[in-house]
């Protein structure tokens, strides 16, 4: 049996295990929310075209509109200014391979429960490669918290002095560029960074550097509680928008075992 | 003395729901020209240019000396009750429902003698004071009330079936998150109804004012986000039957012309709160309301707009915002053929910058949400369809009766000038 066969049968018996990393998109799952005077994000919306009825008697299809950056979504490096001159920094012109890769799955879920703001640094990352192991080129870093768990009010978290949520410093996403070569990171929060860190330096680091260094993140994911430390495979192709900063997409994770 | 209206008891759920029944609705196109200013709460007739004489009802040409020279002309409400009588029986199924009904000549200072619809506490002989006000079928039509204020006056069945009083109805606030929402929702609690909705959109996140808000009684939240047409079908499937009255609060306004912003991304934004949302709204709850005209003393009552006045005429300073608010106010007026007939009045509010955010850098007059939601309860008690609150909103509105052409000119040419 090819490669392949083997994989696809695995998949099909179930022994290799598809799990889904995406929430539902929703007209009621939140968005970012800047301030009045800035252009915002779109929310996920949907307007029925024909059900079975006199607008089309056979067939019922919808509308939708929404951000780039809408739902689970796919963030590209051209999403910020810091890619904007990178070649293949758009969703379309990104190399496909890059959407199946494997990924190590960080669990900071307790220390997230106790402190929302909790920021993740190189010393956590190496902390926990210590455990595992070192993480390998070109994998998915996916930062666990739990956060999907949370909603409502409680997903963005607003106070009034912003957000507060969990997200990395600048030390941990330069570690994880420089020296391990990741192709990007995934979070559960509503963006990649943390919810005050527009305070950091520089603002917004994961935004800033990994995308300044033609990497990807991944946003609003749930599931990772399901995943291994290592071991799952990621698959995450954006859909193919013309110049798109991003995409809501299906996040799959294969697992191997039960 | 009227008696006072007591509470409506909840509704049997099996009983039939009464349908909406007009009065006769027929009228010339010179009594239209009343009822547009009866819809305003205007008291006008016809003056004769040639010989003074004033045209009542509503005539194309002068009964006295055949002129058409009829001048239409605001009149003092000052009259007096020369005869009544009380119909015991019609062969109208509205007043055949509602006997027995009273009616009356009334003698007004000005000079002429008109029929009009008898408050309980007026008696012949008294001195009057006649309005002008649309009626279930949405024609003009006066009513004689007493001259000063009676006990319960406002109570009275036959002023009642005019108005669109707040008292003992359930009111729909659409938006309760901006200051104006959370204003409309006390004034409307203030003025009597025995129910607000809250609707609420977007409950992830806060918003200022929400704890002392949902503190209040006879107050209850509902999820409801005018730009998801899920959602506002949602919360008609909850509370659709139970709205008399509804407010729609929701608004967005930002500045700027079209050339003064870069793309149609906020402009989207105004038209999905502005108009598409008040579409929807209309889709999800009007038929509903419409079938509740006739449902007791809490029946469906009004559906009010709220609208800035620049809906009538653009200011470049919010120059895209008013096209939207342009295109809302068109909606409303289609929006009065759907309810014609159903006894539920569309209420356009008009008003200047409120004194909120979105209008921050504006020089005052600006109209505050206190003068806003308290100009809505005044249209909805006097029972007018339409309204302008703040001065900015009565100057611009009577500049444009006089000449929409010149008004135009004065507000988008003195911009250069400036």
């Amino acid at each position: 049996m090819s490669l392949l066969e083997t994989l696809s049968g695995a998949v099909m018996s179930g022994a290799v295990r598809t799990i889904d990393l995406t929430h539902t998109l929703d007209p009621d799952f939140p968005v970012l929310v800047l301030p009045p005077e800035f252009g915002q994000c779109q929310p996920f919306r949907i307007e029925e075209v024909s059900r079975y009825d006199e607008r089309g008697p056979a067939w019922y299809w919808r509308n939708f509109s929404c951000n780039e950056h809408t739902g689970t979504h796919f963030d590209a490096p051209i999403h910020w200014v810091t890619g904007k001159d990178l070649p293949h920094s758009s969703v379309d012109t990104i190399d496909p391979a890059a959407f199946i890769r494997p990924a190590c799955v960080l669990d900071f879920s307790k220390e997230v429960a106790k402190n929302a703001d909790f920021v993740l640094t190189a010393d956590h990352i190496k902390a926990w490669e210590k455990t595992h192991g070192a993480i390998p080129a070109g994998s998915w870093v996916l930062f666990r918290t739990d956060w999907s768990k949370r909603s409502g009010e409680e997903y963005l978290n607003l106070k009034e002095d912003g957000a507060h949520s969990p997200g990395p410093d600048a030390g941990a996403i330069r570690y994880l560029i420089n020296e391990r070569d990741v192709i990007g990171f995934g979070v559960e929060t509503i963006g990649t960074d943390a919810g005050q860190g527009g305070h950091f330096d520089p603002p917004y680091p994961a935004h800033t550097l990994l995308h300044g260094a033609g990497r990807y993140g991944l946003q609003c994911l749930k599931n990772l509680d399901q995943l291994p430390p290592k071991g799952a495979v990621i698959i995450s192709p954006p859909l193919k928008i013309k110049h798109g900063s991003g995409s809501p997409l299906r996040v799959l994770a294969l697992v191997e075992g039960k | 003395m009227v008696d006072a209206l007591k509470p409506p008891k909840r509704k049997d759920p099996l009983r039939y729901t009464r349908l909406p029944l007009a009065p006769p609705g027929a009228r010339s196109r010179a009594a239209l020209r009343f009822t547009a200013r009866a819809a305003e709460g205007r008291l006008m007739l016809q003056q004769c240019e040639a010989c003074g004489a004033f045209a009542y009802p509503p005539r194309d040409i002068c009964g006295g000396c055949w002129s058409d020279e009829l001048r239409w002309r605001d009149i003092p409400p000052e009259g007096k009750l020369l005869a009544e009588t009380t119909l015991h029986a019609s062969t109208n199924v509205y007043f055949r429902e509602r006997l027995p009904w009273r009616i009356g000549s009334v003698k007004l200072a000005a000079g002429p003698v008109v029929l009009a619809h008898l408050h309980g506490d007026v008696r012949e002989g008294d001195d009057v004071r006649i309005i002008a006000r649309t009626d279930k079928s949405g024609q003009g039509v006066l009513m004689a009330l007493p001259a000063k204020e009676t006990e319960n006056m406002s109570d009275d069945k036959a002023l009642r079936a005019l108005t669109c009083d707040p008292k003992f109805r359930r009111v729909l606030v659409t938006d309760v998150r901006t200051p104006l929402g959370q204003a409309v929702v006390r004034a409307a609690l203030t003025a009597g109804a025995s129910k607000v909705f809250l609707g609420v959109a977007r409950e992830w996140t806060p918003f200022a004012g929400r704890e002392a808000l949902y503190a209040l009684e006879n107050t209850e939240v509902t999820p409801l986000d005018v730009t998801d047409g899920t959602s506002v079908s949602e919360a008609a499937s909850s509370i659709g039957g139970k709205v008399d009255i509804l407010i729609n609060t929701a608004q967005y306004a930002r500045p700027g012309t079209a050339m003064a912003r870069r793309d149609v991304v906020t402009a989207r934004d105004e038209m999905e709160v502005n108009f598409f949302g008040a579409m929807r709204l209309l889709q999800a709850f009007g038929p509903a309301m419409r079938g509740r005209g006739a449902d007791g003393e809490n029946s469906a009552v009004a559906w009010v707009n709220l609208l800035s006045v620049y809906a009538l005429s653009n200011w470049p300073a919010y120059g895209v915002n008013a096209a939207t608010q342009a295109a809302a106010h068109s909606l409303s007026q289609s929006a009065r053929a759907d309810f014609a007939g159903s006894g539920v009045k569309v209420v356009n509010v008009f008003h200047g910058p409120l004194d909120d955010e979105e209008h921050q850098p504006l020089p005052p007059p600006k109209v505050t949400p206190m003068a806003l939601a308290s100009g809505i309860m005044t249209a909805l008690k006097e029972g007018v369809e339409q309204s302008f609150v703040g001065d900015i909103a009565r100057d611009i509105a009577e500049r444009w009766r006089e000449d929409p052409g010149l008004l135009e000119r004065e507000l988008t040419l003195t911009k250069n000038l400036e």
